[in-house]
């Protein structure tokens, strides 16, 4: 494969904080707060995929919500590229000015189920972010939403359906779709994957890469699922409650991670070969409380490698290589394990003979 | 088949149900066959439409308007009280009748793929699982309370106690889904449906899930029918799986061998199609060729066949090949009919 050209930044990310207020007494005043998304900084650059990975409740969705302004974020700043160049701070405008922003910038929901409406047919629901922008010929309409099936690998013919008729897989695609409608930029995906069986997510990986390639479109991919996430993304970046725990080339991560809880985030990923059973490992203990996390390092709880500094002092997020950043106090001296060689196993060995399926050949 | 396998309990024969459209009929399911042994996980894989959800709804009687089980059997062994057996053939039974109302939920629970679906956003997550026990079990609310933290506890929701109060679209993505399992074991159901219940969820918390079902299946001795596209779920949990095509099984058989020795080609297929902790990164994945049929236009012969790389012209084109014992495994291919018995008559 040759060497891709990444272009420059189009999306930075900096101390990016989201609180959400805990009302409560008489008055509904507010007596805490939940810091769902605490001090994140990262960036994306042209033409890239960046995956955001970690645990339920550790603040992806909010963290992709915060950047596309569908909440506003405390604090922080989001610059993006527009199409002409410009870097505009999206936490900063004024709601009257997100139009353009939102034209190149798009988000791929994480529940395919709850993002379509059930009464629109798919030219509808296709064709109303053209409509809204613009194009209010429905001929032009329906050629473009044609287009845009057959870009996802859906008959243009289902353009007069209802979403209820579609299944699961059929209706990330539409979402996709819709997404694309606007030829955006930047594609915020939470999740957008994790509802498919696998071999449509093949085709909806193949699909994303390819529009990567052919649009140099960038990406934010959320997703839990690390065997997607190292398949498709340039680099990772891992959350914990709140905070980007580390943040490498992909390769390098799953090669040497250097923060113990993304090493622990490996080991529990299911091997699709039942002869290497038994090695899933959860992790112990909980996923920490946003609305009163732990002191010091939040992952020392559940930390195999904690130590009286991991208790009282939060690390930074530091610079430990190239692209590499890592938040842990400990990160020179631990040697973690990451996905070693590819073991050979009896069930590789047979899917590697073509013809072992078929066993003996056709009659003829 | 293995002889130490236990009782079947569930047995689906030939299902077929149908949604008859302005178009045209959609034959969802189409002449689905599998069993469910007591104390056994059963996976079910395949595309996207093939009629997974279909299916198990047909189990539950919830298959929506204009949907109908227009053909088949779903033989369910009822043992409440422990004692004795009642076969009941749910194909049979009314959509709304009070059988169907008591086994469901009671019996035999769904974790429906639909995460929203389960949880009213008007009432607390525990107040609904008190409703939930307290609909199937003669108890007092405060039994039913007790038991709806137990099950909360069970499923490792953190805080549980003050998570009884909790709306479910407070909760994250990885939470609601541990209040949805505790909602579907709130009646110590015997049998376990669960759609695609991990896929939202992270993999550590996948990982304790997965470890959570293994606990209750081994403790309860509950069998448990799941969904998944994730074929490392089904590698890690399963102990047989089923494979399903446009609402056809085309092969069966004990995880261990079909995954080392896939005979059918669709399902060799679909095991290519993993992208794997160890594969090139950002290559194509290989997929099943071409796209899914329309539900309205189904192949003749094997549906898979015009997808097929080893179809057989003049044979696969022309009949449906039946669902035969091959070794150990059950496969409907004409590529294995030499070799195969008849299963079932
Ligand atoms: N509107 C809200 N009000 C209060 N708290 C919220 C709100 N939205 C999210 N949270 C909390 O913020 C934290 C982060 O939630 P978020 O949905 O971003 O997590 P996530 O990483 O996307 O999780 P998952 O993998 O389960 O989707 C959680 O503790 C969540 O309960
Ligand atoms: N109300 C309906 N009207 C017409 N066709 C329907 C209806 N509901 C489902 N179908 C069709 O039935 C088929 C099976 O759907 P089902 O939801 O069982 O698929 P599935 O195997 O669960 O897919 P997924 O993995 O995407 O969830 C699909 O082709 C779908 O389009
Ligand atoms: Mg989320
Ligand atoms: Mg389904």
């Amino acid at each position: 494969m040759p060497e891709e050209v990444l272009g420059p930044n189009i999306l930075e990310v900096e101390n990016l904080k989201k609180y959400f207020p805990i009302k409560g007494g008489f008055f509904g005043s507010t007596v805490g707060e939940v810091r769902a998304v605490d001090d994140v900084s990262l960036y994306v650059r042209e033409g890239e995929i960046l995956s955001l990975v970690g645990e339920s409740g550790c603040g992806k969705t909010t963290t992709a919500r915060c950047i596309l302004r569908a909440v506003d974020p405390t604090s922080g700043s989001t610059r993006f590229r527009m199409k002409d160049g410009t870097m505009v701070d999206i936490a900063k405008l004024k709601e009257t000015e997100l139009k353009p922003v939102w034209r190149e910038v798009q988000m791929i929901f994480q529940d395919p189920f709850g993002s379509l409406n059930p009464r629109k047919n798919l030219l509808e629901i296709i064709g109303e972010p053209l409509y809204v922008n613009g194009i209010r010929d429905r001929q032009t309409r329906m050629n473009r939403v044609a287009e845009l099936l057959e870009l996802v690998g859906l008959r243009p013919e289902y353009m007069h359906r209802y979403p209820h008729a579609f299944s699961g897989g059929q209706r990330q695609r539409v979402v996709i779709a819709r997404a694309l409608a606007l030829e955006p930029r930047l594609i915020i995906a939470d999740e957008a994957v994790s509802a498919l069986d696998v071999s449509v997510q093949a085709q909806v990986l193949n699909l994303l890469l390819s529009l990567q390639r052919r649009l140099n479109l960038s990406f934010l991919f959320v997703a839990h699922d690390l065997s997607i996430v190292k398949h498709i993304s340039h680099r990772v970046a891992v959350m914990y409650v709140g905070k980007i725990a580390e943040m490498a080339p992909t390769e390098e991560l799953f090669r040497r991670p250097k923060h113990p809880y993304t090493a622990a985030l490996m080991k529990a990923v299911p091997i699709p070969d039942p002869t290497l059973r038994n090695e899933l490992k959860g992790l112990p203990g909980e996923v920490g409380n946003p609305a009163n996390p732990p002191s010091g390092c939040y992952f020392h709880p559940r930390c195999a490698y904690a130590t009286e500094i991991c208790k009282t002092k939060t690390p930074e997020l530091r610079t430990v290589g190239p692209d590499h950043s890592v938040a842990c106090h400990h990160a020179e001296e631990l040697n973690l394990d990451g996905i070693g060689e590819l073991k050979s196993s009896p069930m590789t060995e047979a899917l590697s003979q073509p013809d072992a399926s078929t066993g003996n050949a056709p009659p003829s | 088949m293995n002889e130490d396998r236990g009782d079947v309990v569930l047995s689906v024969r030939n299902l077929k149900t149908h949604f008859p459209t302005d178009d045209g009929v959609v034959k969802a399911v189409d002449g689905v066959t599998f069993d469910l042994h007591q104390g056994e996980v059963l996976g079910v894989v395949g595309e996207s439409g093939c009629g997974k959800s279909i299916t198990m709804k047909s189990v539950m009687q919830l298959v929506g308007k204009p949907g109908r089980i227009v053909d088949g059997q779903i033989l369910f062994k009822r043992n409440r009280d422990g004692t004795n057996t009642e076969e009941v053939d749910i194909a049979k039974l009314r959509t709304n009748g009070k059988k169907i109302r008591e086994i469901r939920g009671g019996d035999i629970a769904l974790i429906p793929q639909e995460p929203m679906a389960s949880f009213s956003p008007l009432h607390s997550i525990g107040s609904q699982i008190v409703e939930a026990v307290m609909l199937h079990q003669d108890v007092s609310k405060q039994e039913a309370k007790r038991i709806a933290i137990e099950k909360l506890n069970e499923v490792g929701m953190p805080s549980a106690e003050q998570r009884f109060d909790a709306y479910s679209w407070q909760l994250s993505g990885g939470l609601r889904q541990r209040a949805i399992i505790a909602l579907a074991l709130a009646c110590n159901p015997s049998i376990l449906i669960a759609d695609e219940p991990t896929t939202a969820i992270d993999v550590t918390t996948q990982a304790q899930i997965l470890e959570l079902l293994k606990r209750l299946q081994r403790e309860h001795g509950s069998s448990i029918l799941f969904i998944t596209h994730d074929l490392g779920v089904i590698a890690q949990l399963a102990d047989h799986v089923v494979v399903m095509y446009l609402g056809r099984v085309m092969e069966q058989g004990a995880v261990s061998d079909v995954f080392t020795h896939p005979r059918h080609p669709y399902t060799r297929a679909l095991l290519a199609s993993i992208p794997s902790l160890h594969s090139e990164p950002r290559i194509e994945l290989p997929t099943v060729a071409g796209g899914i049929p329309h539900p309205l236009q189904r192949p003749n012969g094997c549906p898979f066949h015009p997808r097929c790389p080893d179809a057989i012209p003049g044979t696969c084109d022309v009949a449906m090949p039946k669902l035969l014992d091959v070794e150990q495994s059950k496969v409907a291919c004409f590529l294995h009919h030499d070799e195969a018995e008849e299963a079932d008559a």
